[in-house]
């Protein structure tokens, strides 16, 4: 009825020819059904506080709206002189106090509910980017990318509408049903927000900080939201989705992902060229490296300092080696990395920008360096 | 004191009326009504930059997918559009209202610091220049969010670095117009106008004025630490560099939360004079007014974590910012009872001024209540960041403060033109105002609980229809304001003439004065009983 109502509206303004284009979907008054215990008390607590206000609201412009229309010269009312009432006055700040209290109680409950995120089954690491979600599966050592798979022509508007349209990514987020699911959330660059309001779960996802939240989710399903703090351009489209599948079901895709992920490792015997581990460098400089040390390899001194011409970079091989795997300052350790990823990206280091010095390190030097 | 006020007395004599004509009269101007007009126009200009912003938010937002803007220069609309409003158009206005009211009302002849008050207003149209001129330097304007949370706001463009200085200088005027405020109203109050005899507009400016005081100097170091995380290597909300991200939203909201109580304490200092002058009866719990105002502005210390909610503060935070944020309920909701118990059995006429008022009440308590749902931390996890805040700030900035302002500007009008403004005008200018607000800004709580995120270009479809209905509604409360720059105007350059006091239930002493008041009034000190 508010869709026939708003395209009436439009229609009369003569705003856009372009109407048409958009498919709609049924708009909502009220907070997402929710699917976790958590959600639900959100929403009976909404509910609850809205009655009181409502109730509240009702009362007190009933009184004045019959003041307007009793009390108003044209109808020959007398002005009273009265300005004090201590009862009255007293009254009407204590019975709120009460109601205050009233509201709170079960608002203490719920967050104390919320904070619980002890004894989970299963702990995923969300990360923010800008713009799109890391989803790390600790315990089980799977991790993998998240983005809007919206096409550019439907947001441009040269395509029609989907009916997920910006609520859709390539990878979700895949969760059993039925389990305490521990959400640890951190940011590579600015603050995000990892929202899903079916859950009742919003948690700001910050830059060099770990903070958590968690759901249960029994119905299997997909469940959409989206980030919830502004974290540039593209904020509007980084969406999250979650899909919560039968246990079973979730045991058969974790165990397809740690597949992929040893199909995708590499191969201890490679025997690596130049410019295979410049390129394998390059990926692992832009994923690890590059927002401090920037992809111009200039820094950002005097905090990172540049690695185009440094005396790191261009230095004696095991110097570098033996830096990267220790970290110093505000650089962390990077020894996580595989022999392979450090032989890469220091390969790459020492030959890119104005770093000519032509050394390759194989990965079977790091292993050496390695104490 | 005595002898600033002396001096000035003296000075005055020989002056009576012979100030430099034209632009000079305003660049060179000491005298508070002057200063005053100063200020509204500069907040009233800001206001109409503002809100043409805000209608390319809108525009952009009537049906989903990208129409007009990219989406980086949406998020420029957005932040400049908060920015301007808050800093270029409610504050200043509010400080025109306490140039011109706060001497007419306490009896004193000006201002305490009169020279401070024209350096303090001149400050303004530079700050803002600043401000616009972002929009003109690479990169655009600042697109951060008025908020201008680390470490996004460390990203920016050497647009951020203009929004800082703006800001750092429109806190320099407000600070030095506040200092200004509280030794005027301490100071220069006529013979036995004792404190708890002022008029409630005067006592919330002086709260207002502290809080201003207390809160400008957080906002500057906030942004003093984010343009040296910009430039000079510091590292104060640089995780890398063993900052905190998070430190900058505590320091940002303890300046944030007081700061939206400076912008509606002296609404309620209107409304409060407002409502009984057209009530006919004098105002309801005085003695309690003066308290609420007190303890809101004390609370309003206490309360500023509630905008983090999301940030994952330990259950301990989370319930004592919730409490401390429910308890401003009780204060505030005394001040609408107030209100109300002043209306009972008085002998009401509505003209513009008091429907504004009356609309004030009714609309912002919408956003009271709705500050009360999302006071509760559980609920405003699921709020926080989406179409429901936006609702809520803008029912109590909108319909709060700006509704005061213009319930204050047609109450004062008379006085400060000599003219009557035009009543059918005005009347239309309420009506639209107030049905327009409601249809731009009530679908917004629809959007944010069903789970719209603020400051977003586009979105989903099931959006569609409510952000269609509140474009439509911006659009048609946009041109409204026209009609009370029309107003203005007309009433400005003519009208049938009025009375020193045309309005029959006011009783406080700017009404003693003829109309327009006089440029130097109160040279001798009225004697208050």
């Amino acid at each position: 009825m508010i869709s026939k109502w708003a395209q009436l509206l439009a229609t009369a303004a003569i705003f856009s020819p372009s109407l048409a284009s958009a498919q709609s979907a049924v708009a909502r008054y009220n907070l997402q059904d929710p699917q976790t215990p958590i959600a639900q008390q959100i929403y009976d607590l909404h509910t609850l506080i809205f009655a009181i206000c409502c109730v509240i609201f009702v009362t007190v412009f009933s009184a004045m709206f019959y003041a307007i229309w009793k009390h108003r010269k044209s109808v020959g009312h007398k002005a009273a002189q009265f300005h004090e009432n201590v009862t009255v006055e007293m009254l009407w700040t204590i019975i709120p106090l009460l109601i205050l209290v009233a509201m709170a109680y079960p608002a203490t409950k719920t967050v104390i509910a919320m904070k619980d995120t002890s004894s989970p089954d299963l702990t995923v690491k969300v990360t923010g980017y800008q713009w799109q979600w890391n989803y790390a599966y600790l315990q089980e050592g799977v991790s993998f990318y998240s983005k809007l798979a919206t096409p550019r022509d439907q947001i441009e508007g040269t395509a029609t509408k989907g009916q997920n349209y910006l609520l859709e990514v390539d990878n979700p987020l895949v969760v059993p049903v039925g389990k305490k699911i521990r959400i640890i959330t951190t940011a590579n660059d600015v603050i995000h927000s990892w929202w899903v309001p079916a859950f009742g779960v919003k948690q700001d996802a910050i830059p060099g900080f770990v903070r958590d939240t968690w759901f249960k989710v029994d119905k299997p399903g997909v469940y959409r939201g989206q980030c919830a703090e502004l974290c540039g351009k593209e904020h509007g489209f980084m969406p999250i989705v979650v899909e919560a599948v039968e246990p079973e079901k979730f045991a058969l895709w974790m165990a397809d992902q740690k597949q992929k992920a040893v199909a995708q490792a590499d191969d201890p015997n490679k025997s690596w060229t130049l410019d295979e581990l410049k390129e394998r460098g390059a990926k692992v400089y832009a994923a690890n490296c590059q927002v401090c040390h920037q992809a111009t390899g200039l820094g950002t001194p005097p905090v990172f300092p540049a690695l185009s011409g440094s005396k790191i970079a261009t230095g004696p091989v095991a110097d570098h080696v033996a830096l990267v795997l220790s970290g110093k300052n505000a650089m962390p350790t990077w020894k996580a990395l595989s022999d392979v990823e450090i032989a890469a990206v220091v390969t790459y280091e020492r030959n890119s920008w104005n770093n000519k010095t032509g050394d390759m390190v194989s990965p079977a030097d790091v292993k050496k360096l390695r104490k | 004191m005595e002898a600033v006020t002396t001096h000035d007395h003296a000075h005055g004599h020989d002056e009576h009326a012979h100030h430099p004509a034209g632009i000079m009269r305003w660049i060179t101007t000491t005298n508070h009504k002057d200063i005053g007009t100063l200020y509204l126009i500069f907040s009233l200009t800001m206001f109409f930059i503002g809100g043409l912003l805000a209608m390319g938010i809108r525009a952009e937002l009537f049906q989903p997918g990208l129409q007009y803007w990219r989406p980086e220069f949406f998020n420029q609309l957005t932040t400049m559009h908060g920015l301007i409003m808050v800093f270029g158009a409610i504050m200043p206005a509010f400080v025109g209202f306490a140039n011109w009211q706060i001497p007419m009302m306490i009896g004193a002849p000006d201002m305490a610091f009169a020279r401070m008050n024209n350096w303090s207003f001149w400050l303004l149209p530079p700050a803002a220049l600043l401000l616009v001129s972002s929009f003109f330097v690479p990169g655009g304007a600042p697109a951060a969010g008025w908020t201008i949370y680390a470490p996004l706001s460390t990203q920016m463009g050497p647009d951020m670095d203009l929004g800082i200085f703006a800001l750092h200088i429109m806190g320099a005027s407000s600070i030095m117009g506040s200092i200004n405020i509280v030794t005027t109203i301490l100071n220069m109050r006529a013979p036995g106008m004792t404190l708890m005899k002022m008029p409630l507009f005067v006592w919330t400016w002086l709260i207002t004025a502290y809080l201003l005081i207390a809160v400008m100097p957080v906002l500057a170091g906030a942004i003093t630490m984010v343009l040296t995380d910009r430039h000079f290597g510091t590292n104060f909300f640089n995780a890398a560099g063993g900052g905190d991200p998070v430190m900058f939203q505590h320091i940002f909201w303890f300046f944030g939360h007081p700061e939206v109580y400076i912008m509606i304490l002296p609404a309620f200092g209107i409304v409060s004079q407002v409502i009984p002058a057209f009530a006919r009866k004098p105002l309801f719990g005085y003695a309690s007014m003066v308290y609420a105002t007190s303890s809101i502005a004390i609370l309003s210390f206490i309360v500023w974590a509630h905008h983090m909610f999301a940030t994952g503060m330990p259950a301990a935070g989370q319930l004592f910012f919730m409490y401390a944020t429910m308890l401003i309920a009780v204060p505030t909701g005394v001040k609408v009872f107030n209100w109300i118990a002043t209306m009972w059995k008085g002998s009401m006429t509505f003209e513009t001024p008091m429907l504004f008022a009356c609309g004030f009440i009714f609309v912002f308590t919408i956003g009271g209540f709705t500050g009360l749902i999302l006071a509760i931390a559980p609920v405003d996890i699921q709020a926080q960041d989406t179409y429901y805040v936006v609702a809520h700030f803008h029912y109590v900035l909108v319909a709060g403060s700006l509704f005061a302002i213009f319930a204050g500007t047609y109450f004062w009008l008379p006085k400060w033109t000599g003219h009557m403004y035009d009543e059918a005008l005005g009347k239309w200018h309420f009506w639209l105002s107030i049905i327009f607000f409601n249809i731009t800004f009530f679908p917004m709580h629809f959007l944010g609980l069903a789970g719209m995120p603020r400051r977003v270009p586009d979105y989903a479809l099931q959006f569609a229809d409510f952000n269609m209905i509140a474009s439509i509604g911006a659009l048609g409360f946009g041109l409204s304001q026209l009609l009370f720059v029309a107003c203005v105007i007309k009433c400005a350059k003519g009208g049938a003439a009025a009375p020193a006091k045309p309005w029959e239930g006011a009783d406080t002493l700017e009404w003693t004065l003829p109309s327009p008041a006089p440029y130097h009034s109160f040279e001798t000190p009225p004697v208050v009983k």
